[in-house]
């Protein structure tokens, strides 16, 4: 006995939507974490804590605000109502926004932390060598982070696909549509359905695993080298 | 054509307060103590502090009619005209030196014809290394990369801060030399850190003496050197730098003469061209004095000189007294006993014996 078509709905559901957070909190992480990393006001400690608020709280916590800001009295939900969109509440995008904010902290912070580590000083010998900023980003910064980069991609995207309370409270349970793996599996064990269950917990604990082993193996071959940029 | 650099800025307890007049040619040094804002000076030429740093103050840097910076005008770093070498080593690690080296090059508007690019590659003697990692290489190899580098911008002003820090005394030598081959053969002028006297009378023909963020002196090296208290902070052993040309290379007795302007100096034979412009060192403890002419001494040089003023004995009993030959200034180093003994006054005439005399280089 193997996945179902419902669960393998669910992981091609899972898949999709972990890989377009995983491209949003690229663009969108990177330049928040450059910011974290190289500023000196004194907004960095509480923007810093925001970006971090996701590793603390409880997800049904994140999931029940995001549900009220989306939902139709919500500010979010009346600007998309307004714009003609609906409301994003249990559907696909509704719960794209919402990993994308439980996910922040797993892609900034890697990032932040290989930029911080490389100081400044490379972004200022391009900058002698006639490199305008984003030349310099594209030419030194990014190269040099690369590491980071990759790191906070691949935890991006494993968290993404581990999450369950956010999912539950903005996506609830729409084949298809919100019904993803960890969804799945709470289905299945609810009506009993063990097997089942098995098939796909087991598969998330080998690709935890694997992308675990990835992540740390990469990182020490970094340090050797002298790179250098912890999780 | 000089550039002018004019300076208010703070940061942290730090604050630098400086308005310098530098010649648009040659080499200048900038010489301090650690923390005397050598590098905050340097940084804020090249436009590496943040423009807010001067809000509350004020900074002017232009260079010949192009205005760098001024209340309404702030080039980015990457508008500015300059190399810069940094004090350790700067190469792009994720580069080879090859592409290092091309960094700069392929975002200027007029890259240098191949022929001068081989030769700046010669010059410092990197050709070898073009195909290597850049981690791969030593301190003085990614120092001579580097100022490669930022040579083949072609910038109007080169800024160095203290590119041989980090290097022992052999790959110092060694770089020290590529710089004086820069001097005669690139004009491009130089703005150079330094807190070693010995890089600084060997290479510096304008200095800038900083001390907490303020302009002691600045000049013509060989003005600023007249000054005994600046002169005596910068080394150990104390020295004058005479500045002189060659006039016979090799005499029949394997000497060497050097015309000092005031005097002509003779010393063993030195491998150096007639008509050559050379720097000599000359430490007070290899000057000593008599009342008398000396005769039938094995000492080349001797000089009528007058006692210009004597310091005080040191605590191992030593005076050092200044002395004017003619109108060059040198220094003597004698016991107190000594000094005691022959009766120095300030005015006497007296001769300078000149025991050894080392070229700078």
């Amino acid at each position: 006995m193997g996945f179902s078509d419902a669960d393998l709905a669910a992981l091609w559901l899972t898949f999709r939507i972990a890989s377009i957070t995983t491209i949003l909190l690229l663009i969108i992480g990177t330049p928040i974490a450059l910011w974290l990393a190289r500023t000196k006001s004194r907004w960095k400690g509480p923007i810093g804590a925001i970006v971090a608020l996701p590793l603390v709280l409880p997800p049904t916590v994140i999931g029940f605000y995001l549900l009220m800001a989306m939902g139709p009295n919500g500010p979010i939900g009346q600007l998309t109502t307004a714009l003609g969109l609906g409301t994003l509440t249990f559907t696909f995008w509704g719960l794209v926004i919402a990993s994308v904010l439980y996910s922040m902290p797993f892609v900034v912070q890697p990032i932040q932390n290989a930029i911080e580590a490389l100081g400044a000083r490379p972004s200022e010998v391009a900058a002698t060598l006639r490199a305008g900023p984003w030349d310099s980003f594209f030419t030194v910064t990014l190269p040099l982070a690369r590491p980071g980069f990759i790191t906070a991609a691949i935890l991006g995207f494993a968290h993404t696909v581990g999450e369950f309370g956010v999912v539950l409270m903005v996506g609830g349970n729409i084949p298809g549509v919100t019904r993803v793996i960890s969804v799945q599996i709470y289905d299945h064990v609810e009506t009993m359905a063990y097997s089942q269950a098995h098939w796909l917990s087991g598969t998330m604990v080998i690709f935890s695993f694997v992308v675990l082993t990835i992540v740390y193996t990469f990182n020490r071959g970094r340090r050797k080298s002298g790179g250098g940029y912890g999780l | 054509m000089a550039f002018n650099v004019r300076l208010n800025m703070s940061y942290s307890e730090f604050t630098l307060d400086v308005d310098l007049m530098i010649p648009a040619k040659g080499i200048t040094a900038i010489f301090g103590p650690s923390g005397s804002g050598k590098t905050s000076l340097l940084r804020a030429i090249a436009g590496l502090h943040p423009k807010e740093l001067y809000k509350n103050g004020q900074g002017h840097i232009q260079f010949g009619d192009q205005i760098w910076q001024s209340d309404t005008v702030f080039l980015p770093t990457y508008k500015r005209p300059i190399g810069y070498v940094f004090q350790e080593s700067s190469l792009f690690e994720h580069l080879s030196i090859q592409q290092n080296l091309d960094y700069g090059q392929k975002r200027i508007k007029n890259p240098l014809p191949p022929h001068e690019r081989d030769h700046i590659i010669d010059l410092l003697g990197i050709s070898h290394l073009l195909t290597r990692p850049a981690d791969k290489l030593s301190g003085g190899e990614r120092q001579r990369v580097a100022i490669a580098r930022a040579l083949l911008l072609r910038p109007r002003l080169l800024l160095m801060d203290e590119p041989m820090a980090s290097l022992d005394f052999a790959r110092k030598s060694e770089i020290l030399r590529f710089l004086e081959r820069l001097k005669t053969e690139l004009k491009i002028p130089l703005l150079y850190i330094s807190h070693n006297a010995a890089e600084v009378t060997r290479l510096a023909d304008h200095l800038i003496i900083l001390d907490q963020g303020k302009i002691q002196q600045q000049g013509p090296i060989q003005d600023i050197l007249a000054s005994h208290k600046i002169l005596n902070s910068m080394s150990d052993e104390p020295f004058t730098l005479l500045f002189g040309t060659v006039m016979t290379a090799r005499t029949e007795h394997n000497l060497t003469e050097v015309d000092l302007g005031d005097a002509l100096i003779r010393m063993p034979h030195h491998e150096v061209k007639e008509q050559a412009e050379i720097r000599l060192h000359l430490y007070a403890k290899d000057v000593s004095i008599t009342l008398s002419r000396p005769e039938q001494t094995s000492v080349l040089n001797i000089f009528d000189c007058q006692i210009d003023t004597i310091e005080p004995p040191t605590e191992n009993g030593q005076c050092l007294i200044h002395l004017c030959l003619k109108k060059t200034r040198i220094q003597a180093r004698v016991s107190a006993y000594s000094c005691a003994e022959l009766d120095l006054r300030p005015g006497q005439k007296v001769f300078a014996q000149i025991k050894a005399v080392s070229i700078v280089q």
